[in-house]
C-alpha cells in the first residue's frame, strides 16, 4: 500500500492504521482455524479427565455453548483489551504463562541473533568482497550448509561433539541451585541473575544459555552472511562507487568509506525482519535443549491438544510481529526516504 | 507448454563459472534422491517399518555392520531402509505443497495485479498478514488442526501426507504471490500488453497469453528455495511429532526426535544420517535455486561472453554482420 502522497507524518499515519485490518485478519483466521477442528476444544483437553457435568461446566466457562458468531465477537473484545484468554488444562491466563516463558525465550533469541551478526557479517563482507574466488565459494557454501542444518540435527551434533568437550550443559536455562538462590524480579533469569550479583548464578546461567544459543546463531547466520554478500554485489556495482574508483581512491579505502558503510544500511532494516523466523528457530531450539521458553511451552499445549492456550499465545504472536513490522516499516521510511513514496 | 518449459531450462544454458558449478552439483544431488523416492522398493533392502525377515528379528540399536549398513533403530527397523524411504516422503509431501501454493499463488497474483482495485487491496492485505506470520508456527497450527480434519487416505496419498503438505501449501502462497502480483504489475505498463487490450483481447487473454510468460520466469527460483524450504519444515513438523504420523511412511523429522536419548549413550548411526539425508537434499535444492538466481536476477547476473562469430572475409559484401546480443555485458 503506497501513499499517494509522500509525506512523513502521513506514512507513518498509514502505517499505524494498517496494524488494525492487518491484526484482524490473523485473528479472522487463528479463531476459524481452531473452530475448523473436529470435536470440541474443551473434550479434546479434557476429555477422559472429567466427567460429563464438569465437561459441560468447562465449556460454559470457556463460552464455547454460545453461537459461533457471538464467540467470535467475546474473542475480538477480549483482545482488544488485552486479554488472550486462559489455557485449558492448567487453567492459566495466558498472558501469565508468555510472562513466566517469554523471558527465557527473548534472551535465547537475542543471544543468538548476536552471535549470527558476529558471524554472519564479517563472512558477509568478505564473500562480497571476493566473489566467485575460494573464499567467496566456501563462504557461501557454510551459509548454504548451515541453512540445510535443521536446527534440531545442529543441536544434536552439539551435543553429542562439542558438548561434552567443553563440559557445557544440554538442558534447561539454569541448575536447581541457581534457580534456587536467585531472587526472581523480572521474569528474565538472565538479568535476575545479574540484579543478584552472584557470581557464580551468573556464570552458572551464562554456560547454560551457550550452546542453545550457538546453535540458533549458527542456523540462521547463512541468512545474514546472504543478505550482506548480495548488498555488497549491488553496492560495488553502484555509479558512486565506481566514481570513487575513477577519483584514484585506494580499492581499499573505497571498500570502507563507500562500499561496506551503505551496503550495511539495507541490511538492518531487512535483519529487524528476521525476528518472525528467530521465533520459528527458537520453537526447535527449545525442545532440542529443553529450554523452558515460550515454544517449547506451545509445544506442550499442542501435544495436549489445549485449544485455548494455543489460540491465547497465537494471537500474542501474531500481535508482536504485526506491531514489529510496522516498527521496522516505520524505522526504514525514516532511514530511506524512497520507500515513502 | 513448450514456452513454459523453454523458459525453465533457459537460465542453465546462460550461466557460467560458480554459478553453472552450483546448478550442477544440486542438479546431481536432488537426482539422486529424486532416485531414491522413485524406486525406493527396489533400493531400499528392507521396507521403513520392517523389524524382521527370514534371518529372524534384527538386532536393537544394532551397530551399522554387512547386513544392516547404516545399522539399526530402537524400534528394530533398519536405518538405511528408512532413509531411502524417508526420500520418498519428502518427495511426496514437498511437490505436492510446491505445486499446490505454486498455482494458487500464481492465479491469486495475476489476477490481483491485473484487475487491481479492491481485490487487489484485499488479497495484499490478505497476504502481507501471512506473510509477516512466523511461517513455521503457522505450519504448526494448520498441521495440527489438518491431521485431525483429514482422517482418511486419499489416493495412494497417506493422510499425514496431505495433511503436512496443506499446512505447507498455506505459507508458501504468500511468496509466490508477491512476486507474481509485482511482475504482473510492471508486465501490464508494457507496451505489448497496451496493444493487446487496444486490439480488444479480453481480460482471461491477456492475461493467459502475454502476462503469464512473463511472470512464469520467477518462479523456478522461488519454488527449488521453497522446496527446500519445505524439506526442513516438514523435519521440523515430524520433530515436533506433528503431521506424517510414524506408521504411515518413514520421515527424517521424526526419526531424528526418536534418536535425541540414543545420542546420550553413544549410539550416533541412528540420528547421523537422517540429519545428513536432509542436509544433503536442501544444500542440493538450495544449489539450484541459488545457480538460478545467479542467472536470473538482474542485479546479480553475469552471463557469460558469446563468442563474436565475424563472417568470411570473401562473402562480406552480402551476408548481414552477425550482431551481437544487446543484452551483453561487460565483465567488469
Amino acid at each position: 500500500m503506497s501513499a499517494s502522497a509522500g509525506s512523513l507524518p502521513r506514512y507513518i499515519l498509514q502505517r499505524i492504521l494498517l496494524v488494525i485490518p492487518m491484526m484482524w485478519i490473523l485473528m479472522t483466521l487463528v479463531f476459524l482455524l481452531m473452530r475448523v477442528a473436529p470435536g470440541d476444544p474443551i473434550s479434546a483437553a479434557l476429555g477422559g479427565k472429567l466427567n460429563p457435568q464438569a465437561l459441560a461446566q468447562a465449556r460454559h466457562r470457556a463460552g464455547l455453548d454460545k453461537p459461533l458468531i457471538v464467540q467470535y465477537w467475546d474473542y475480538l473484545y477480549a483482545v482488544l483489551h488485552l486479554n488472550f484468554g486462559t489455557t485449558f488444562t492448567d487453567n492459566q491466563p495466558v498472558l501469565d504463562v508468555v510472562r513466566d516463558n517469554g523471558g527465557a525465550t527473548a534472551s535465547l533469541v537475542l543471544a543468538a541473533f548476536i552471535i549470527a551478526l558476529v558471524i554472519g557479517i564479517p563472512l558477509g563482507l568478505l564473500a562480497g568482497r571476493l566473489r566467485d574466488t575460494v573464499p567467496d565459494v566456501l563462504v557461501r557454501l557454510f551459509a548454504i550448509i548451515t541453512y540445510a542444518a535443521p536446527i534440531f540435527f545442529l543441536g544434536l551434533l552439539v551435543q553429542i561433539y562439542i558438548a561434552p568437550r567443553l563440559g557445557l550443559p544440554t538442558g534447561g536455562d539454569a541448575s536447581p541451585e541457581t534457580l534456587f538462590v536467585v531472587p526472581q524480579r523480572t521474569h528474565i533469569l538472565l538479568i535476575d541473575a545479574f540484579l543478584s550479583g552472584d557470581r557464580q548464578a551468573i556464570g552458572d546461567v551464562l554456560e547454560h544459555i551457550a550452546l542453545p544459543a550457538l546453535t540458533l546463531g549458527i542456523s540462521i547466520c547463512g541468512i545474514f552472511i546472504r543478505l550482506v554478500r548480495v548488498n555488497i554485489l549491488q553496492t560495488i556495482q553502484s555509479d558512486y562507487v565506481e566514481a570513487a574508483q575513477a577519483r584514484g581512491i585506494a580499492r581499499r579505502k573505497v571498500m570502507r568509506n563507500h562500499a561496506f558503510r551503505n551496503a550495511l544500511v539495507p541490511v538492518i532494516t531487512v535483519i529487524g525482519l528476521q525476528v518472525a523466523l528467530l521465533l520459528s528457530g527458537a520453537i526447535l531450539t527449545e525442545t532440542t535443549f529443553n529450554w523452558p521458553g515460550l515454544g517449547l511451552k506451545l509445544f506442550k499445549y499442542i501435544s495436549g491438544r489445549d485449544y485455548g492456550a494455543v489460540q491465547g499465545i497465537v494471537t500474542l504472536f501474531a500481535l508482536v510481529v504485526v506491531v514489529a513490522s510496522m516498527l521496522i516499516d516505520i524505522i526504514n521510511a525514516l532511514i530511506d526516504p524512497r520507500v515513502r513514496f | 507448454m513448450r514456452r513454459v518449459l523453454s523458459a525453465l531450462v533457459s537460465p542453465f544454458s546462460q550461466t557460467r563459472g560458480v554459478a553453472r558449478w552450483m546448478l550442477v552439483v544440486g542438479a546431481a544431488i536432488t537426482a539422486v534422491f529424486v532416485i531414491f523416492a522413485f524406486f525406493a522398493p527396489w533400493i531400499a533392502p528392507y521396507g521403513f517399518a520392517q523389524f524382521q525377515d527370514s534371518g529372524g528379528r534384527f538386532p536393537k540399536l544394532g551397530h551399522p555392520d554387512n547386513a544392516h549398513w547404516f545399522g539399526t533403530t530402537d524400534l528394530e527397523t533398519d536405518v538405511l531402509s528408512r532413509v531411502i524411504w524417508g526420500a520418498r516422503t519428502a518427495l511426496e509431501v514437498v511437490s505436492l505443497a510446491v505445486l499446490a501454493s505454486l498455482l494458487i499463488g500464481l492465479v491469486l497474483g495475476i489476477v490481483s495485479g491485473y484487475v487491481g482495485g479492491w481485490v487487489d487491496r484485499i488479497l495484499v492485505l490478505i497476504m502481507d498478514s501471512l506473510y509477516a506470520f512466523p511461517s513455521f508456527l503457522l505450519a504448526i497450527v494448520c498441521a495440527f488442526l489438518f491431521t485431525n480434519i483429514i482422517g482418511t487416505n486419499i489416493w495412494f496419498l497417506t493422510s499425514g501426507v496431505v495433511a503436512a503438505s496443506l499446512s505447507l501449501t498455506v505459507i508458501y502462497i504468500p511468496q509466490y504471490f508477491r512476486v507474481v502480483r509485482n511482475t504482473t504489475l510492471s508486465a501490464k505498463q508494457a507496451t505489448y500488453v497496451e496493444a493487446a487490450r487496444a486490439l480488444g483481447a479480453s481480460g482471461g487473454t491477456v492475461m493467459r497469453r502475454y502476462l503469464f510468460g512473463n511472470v512464469i520466469q520467477s518462479v523456478p527460483v522461488i519454488a527449488t528455495l521453497n522446496a527446500a524450504d519445505a524439506i526442513l519444515t516438514l523435519a521440523g513438523l515430524g520433530f515436533l511429532g506433528i503431521g506424517i504420523q510414524p506408521d504411515q511412511a518413514a520421515e527424517w523429522g521424526y526419526d531424528l526426535q526418536r534418536s535425541l536419548d540414543d545420542a546420550g549413550v553413544g549410539v550416533w548411526w541412528t540420528s547421523l544420517y537422517p540429519g545428513l539425508a536432509i542436509v544433503l537434499l536442501v544444500t542440493g535444492l538450495t544449489l539450484v535455486g541459488e545457480g538460478l538466481n545467479e542467472t536470473i536476477n538482474p542485479i546479480l547476473r553475469r552471463r557469460r561472453l558469446l563468442p563474436v562469430v565475424l563472417p568470411p572475409r570473401e562473402k562480406s559484401s552480402s551476408a548481414p554482420a552477425r550482431r551481437a546480443s544487446p543484452e551483453l555485458e561487460a565483465d567488469s
